[in-house]
């Protein structure tokens, strides 16, 4: 319901609404994907986009960055409609990066050039002034020093901090984000979630799909929850995570937060073991949780 | 374990066990290749074979003769081809994987049509061209128009490695560079198209062994003697010696050239891997 009190009409002319989908509509063939989303991110906001596999959450971000052209509706970024057919879509992306969940570095191209070469291709920013912006970045997600080294060299993690640095360095207005920890070994999680969190802190304008309901939790000024191609609640993190007006959200989120089959393989356990103590260590962990086994601390993970 | 294997001895008592008996083919194959050898060694007269194919006035003569204007002939045909070659491949490669059907066609009709034509054929074709058509010149003659025979059929079968390169690259990769602002054109030739090449960096060297040796059709052109590669030279020669000593020689650069092409591939292999 909550999906309906978005304005319906096209743009507020806002300067800050960064990201306005009014009515999109996605169709692969036969089948719709989405189904009517209109959504509105604000300047400085973090949106939390969750949802079981296939509802359609990259899909939306892709739309979003017209990595997948819509069969129908409208998407402004910045008050340009990046839907137009004349729109120079190219010039719009320059406004926004995107991390994706299989980190996509360029593989023939040090740490540092994969920084560089859209400032420097694309926008034609002088090199050394990109390598400067690059080097700060870097440095911010730690990985200064490994400056020159290939992506094959480093960890998932390390990779997808450095995708992170990459979108930075264009000096983007917004961040879209794929499930950016879901292709990372457990320990390697909260590094990238870390720089996340900063990166909210100084106030980017960011659109999250994650399955880490800890880091929404925390981190999010807002949650989407989505299934079958529909917005089907959206709201304050602690109502939608901690209080779930739905029985489809329930549901999901009962079994992102507690998989039935624990005992089934370690690999299961420990993503359950993962969620559980994130979920206890986030700050409003004594809100309504699906499970109140759930809310033991955890001081192993309590940087998050 | 032990009891398995115990129990199948038992079971079969005369059976060699595939050890053994894998052992006993390899001496047997020893032995075959002990046979042969010591027969070649009776059989054959050193000093005929020597005289025939390593004569060593012949050697000097040969060495003395234009051999390096050959050699170098031979590279420049063949440097020249491949690099014609290359570009009007990536061409190709592009028209087959365009969105726009003609140039798919146009693309897939050469590309069938080069492949299943001699390379003689086509250069004999090109050296009639000046003749059919008097007044036209490849610049560089005869260098550009061996560049352009030989190119224009390598181009054919650098299309497929190079399209089959393209396609090798994963998809995201196009998509985090459009996702940065790239223009379709420029993610493909900064982000693709360098992979694609890493990836297709050794059936390209075979390709230009390949040509490598296909640069001795050239002799087909009727060249002046400045112009003659290491076949037509080595041919000539030995023609006229009635001696088999400067075709050897000839043989020998060709793995000159072709030896230390297949070494650097092995090279770039492994430094490839370790940036991927
Ligand atoms: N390129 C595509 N072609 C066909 N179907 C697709 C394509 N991309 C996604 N889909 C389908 O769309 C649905 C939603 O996918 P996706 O947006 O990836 O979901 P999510 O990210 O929420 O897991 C899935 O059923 C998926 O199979
Ligand atoms: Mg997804």
């Amino acid at each position: 319901m909550t999906a309906m009190t978005i304005p319906a009409q096209i743009p507020t002319g806002d300067r800050a609404d960064e990201i306005q989908v009014y009515d999109l509509h996605k169709s692969f063939g036969d089948v719709e994907v989405l189904k009517g989303i209109s959504l509105t991110v604000r300047t400085g906001e973090v949106v939390c986009v969750i949802g079981p596999s296939g509802s359609g959450k990259s899909t939306l971000l892709r739309c979003v960055n017209m990595l997948e052209e819509p069969t129908a509706g409208r998407i402004f970024i910045i008050n340009e409609e990046i839907t137009d057919p004349d729109a120079d879509v190219d010039a719009i992306r320059t406004m926004m990066g995107m991390v994706f969940q299989s980190f996509n570095l360029f593989p023939h191209l040090t740490v540092l050039q994969n920084c560089t070469i859209g400032p420097t291709a694309v926008k034609k920013v002088p090199k050394a002034e990109a390598e400067a912006t690059a080097l700060k970045y870097l440095d911010e997600v730690g990985l200064k020093h490994r400056a020159d080294a290939f992506p094959a060299q480093l960890s998932g993690g390390q990779q997808q901090r450095v995708a992170i640095a990459r979108a930075l360095t264009m000096n983007v207005e917004m961040v879209l984000f794929d499930e950016p920890t879901s292709a990372l070994d457990p320990e390697l999680v909260g590094d990238v979630l870390d720089v996340m969190r900063r990166l909210a802190e100084i106030g980017m304008t960011m659109m999250v799909v994650t399955h880490e309901m800890a880091f929404a939790r925390e981190v999010a000024d807002r949650v989407i929850f989505m299934d079958g191609g529909v917005i089907v609640e959206e709201g304050h993190p602690d109502q939608v995570i901690g209080n779930p007006q739905h029985e489809r959200t329930r549901t999901f989120l009962n079994r992102v937060l507690h998989p039935t089959h624990v005992h089934t393989g370690e690999e299961d356990a420990a993503y359950a073991a993962r969620h559980a103590a994130e979920l206890g260590s986030g700050p409003e962990a004594s809100g309504e949780l699906p499970d109140p086994a759930l809310r033991t601390d955890n001081p192993g993970r309590s940087r998050l | 374990m032990t009891t398995t294997t115990q129990a199948g001895t038992v079971g079969r008592p005369k059976k060699l066990s595939p050890r053994k008996r894998a052992q006993r083919i390899r001496l047997v194959q020893y032995a075959i290749l002990l046979v042969v050898v010591v027969l070649l060694i009776l059989n054959v007269d050193g000093r005929q074979v020597q005289s025939v194919f390593f004569r060593t006035d012949l050697i000097q003569v040969t060495l003395t003769s234009g051999l390096p204007r050959a050699l170098l002939n031979t590279v420049l045909y063949t440097f020249g081809a491949f690099v014609f070659g290359l570009t009007l491949g990536t061409l190709l490669a592009l028209m087959r994987l365009s969105q726009v059907a003609p140039y798919r066609w146009i693309a897939s009709i050469y590309i069938e049509f080069f492949r299943g034509v001699p390379a003689l054929i086509v250069l004999l074709a090109f050296g009639l061209l000046s003749v059919a058509f008097p007044g036209l010149r490849f610049p560089l003659d005869p260098y550009g128009t061996v560049w352009t025979a030989l190119g224009m059929v390598s181009a054919a079968y650098m299309a497929e490695t190079i399209r089959a390169g393209i396609l090798a690259v994963p998809k995201g990769q196009v998509e985090a560079a459009r996702a940065l602002g790239m223009p379709s054109g420029m993610a493909m030739r900064r982000i693709v198209l360098p992979q694609a090449f890493r990836i297709i960096t050794p059936p390209l060297t075979n390709e230009l062994i390949l040509l490598t040796k296909d640069s001795s059709l050239v002799y087909v052109l009727g060249l002046t003697a400045s112009a003659f590669e290491l076949t037509k030279f080595g041919r000539d020669i030995s023609n006229s010696n009635g001696n088999l000593t400067p075709l050897v020689i000839a043989g020998f650069c060709y793995l000159i050239i072709t030896l230390p092409l297949t070494f650097l591939v092995r090279r770039m292999e492994a430094k490839a891997k370790k940036a991927r």
